[in-house]
């Protein structure tokens, strides 16, 4: 059986998930592996969010929000990209490979780069193979 | 739960992955202690009273009223232990940070049994053992067969072995809460529902902390706490030294910060926050003072081992509960090619 990896994706409500379906209306095909969770703003994403998608056996999470500057909340998005980089750091420490989670901006009339995202990152996670941090933190050793 | 004779309560204390820090919190409640055996017959407390594991094994079922077990399950004796005295006890209590979230033995779940046993019997600067000897869980002398317990490769908290029916978090818990809960057991009072963590407030550190604290906290460099010149007033978070104050239910007199250091989420997090680094990289991520990616980045260069500050006592509790080792990984690539 082929590997198909499963990815989460949160976008944020005003640009990204307008974009993604901007990508769906105009009929342009991209990789059925991403799960698209909508919120409001890339803002609200708390790293619980992230965390819980690995812990439940995501093998990857992209987040999108508006691009800098573009947030309907003004700062979101920056808040955003810190708890990014935080994320990111530590799931390095618990060994997790830094690819599994992308953080991309995508504003609402960029269904074509949401697409080719979407496909990209799912051939990122395809090569990198299953995320084991669900199958190790539930295997008690 | 009166017992027949002069209406005394059977009362067991346990050890498991401990440091002998929460029994040592029993004995602090001084001569507290005599109204303790007075209202109870302790019946197994390894540290202080010379019963034997027989002993318990002898007890029929349910027949203990309260086990106080503090320390975390590392090991298959920790592991027996916790389930002989679950069968033997009527209330089961993860007593301290160890049993309530795997507390400071947890943070071994950043590595697992081979690289510990090669640190500790290999690598270490005092060793010389060319022979690589480690303990075995059985070995042959003269006299018989001699057997150590297991040594695991995770540790656990005792609700992730065993039901349990309360948390009394700290480390260790303070004496006078526990005072509180035992009152409360003895005198019949109607206990809170069964996995309540007790003995601690629900509201944060935060909540109680005296230092001040302004709207204008943005940073540029996180410190440790030798770093700064505290002024003994304001926030600690605000100074730069990573407090996890916010993601920590308040309880224990905000005993550290009262002595000017950074609380370090002994009691765990409130019932609000399921993940107190979750939490903490929130609030960490509010104060940073950059909106670029490699000026964060440089941030966040200056928190020394921000995963092992934000979960030092909850790594085995947290959602991501031990690190992914490599030789995991390589069985990733195994599968991979397979
Ligand atoms: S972060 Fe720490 S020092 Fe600041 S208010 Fe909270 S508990 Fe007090
Ligand atoms: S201040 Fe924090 S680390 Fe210190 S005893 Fe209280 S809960 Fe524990
Ligand atoms: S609304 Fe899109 S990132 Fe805030």
């Amino acid at each position: 059986m082929t590997y198909e990896p499963t990815i989460i994706a949160f976008l944020c409500n005003w640009c990204s998930y307008t974009g993604a379906d901007l990508a769906g209306t105009s009929r342009m095909k991209y990789a059925s592996n991403i799960n698209i969770i909508r919120v409001m703003c890339s803002g609200r994403i708390e790293p619980m969010f992230v965390l819980s998608a690995f812990r439940e056996g995501a093998d990857g999470v992209l987040i999108c929000g508006c691009h800098p500057g573009d947030c309907h909340y003004h700062e979101g998005n920056y808040k955003c990209l810190r708890r990014f980089h935080l994320l990111q750091k530590y799931l390095t420490q618990m060994g997790l490979n830094e690819e599994r989670m992308r953080l991309e901006w995508i504003s609402a009339s960029e269904g074509k780069q949401f697409a080719e995202l979407a496909d990209d990152f799912t051939e990122k996670i395809r090569s990198l193979g299953p995320c084991k941090l669900k199958e190790t933190a539930e295997t008690l050793t | 739960m009166a017992n027949k004779e002069k209406n005394k309560i059977k009362l067991a204390i346990y050890w498991g992955a401990a440091c002998g820090g929460c029994c040592v919190s029993v004995l602090d409640v001084h001569e507290k202690l005599f109204d303790i055996v007075a209202a109870a017959d302790l019946v197994f407390w390894p540290i202080a009273l010379d019963f034997k594991y027989k002993d318990v094994e002898d007890m029929p079922d349910k027949d203990i009223d309260v086990t106080l077990f503090n320390g975390a399950v590392r090991n298959s004796e920790n592991e027996h232990m916790a389930h002989l005295l679950r069968k033997k006890s009527k209330l089961l209590v993860a007593y301290g940070s160890c049993a309530h979230m795997g507390g400071i033995p947890g943070l071994a779940n950043f590595s697992n049994r081979q690289e510990i046993f090669e640190r500790v019997y290999e690598t270490t600067e005092s060793t010389v053992n060319p022979e690589k000897i480690t303990p075995q869980t059985k070995s042959k002398v003269a006299e018989g067969e001699l057997s150590l317990p297991e040594f695991y490769n995770d540790v656990r908290t005792l609700n992730q072995v065993v039901e349990v029916d309360y948390y009394i978090p700290g480390c260790p818990p303070q004496s006078e809460r526990l005072l509180e809960v035992f009152a409360a057991i003895v005198s019949g009072a109607e206990l809170p529902p069964k996995g309540s963590v007790i003995g601690a407030l629900d509201k944060s550190q935060c909540d109680e902390c005296p230092r001040e604290k302004t709207e204008n906290k943005l940073l540029k460099k996180f410190k440790r706490p030798f770093e700064i010149e505290d002024d003994g007033k304001t926030c600690l978070l605000e100074q730069g030294v990573i407090c996890l104050g916010p993601a920590t239910r308040g309880g224990c007199g905000v005993r550290c910060i009262e002595g000017n250091a950074p609380c370090r989420g002994c009691y765990g997090p409130p019932t609000s926050i399921p993940d107190p680094g979750a939490k903490m990289m929130s609030a960490i991520a509010t104060i940073i003072d950059e909106n670029e990616p490699d000026a964060i980045k440089k941030v966040i260069e200056t928190i020394e081992d921000p995963a092992g500050t934000i979960y030092r006592f909850s790594v085995p509790q947290s959602i991501i509960r031990r690190k992914i080792m490599p030789q995991e990984k390589k069985k990733e690539e195994a599968v991979l090619q397979s």
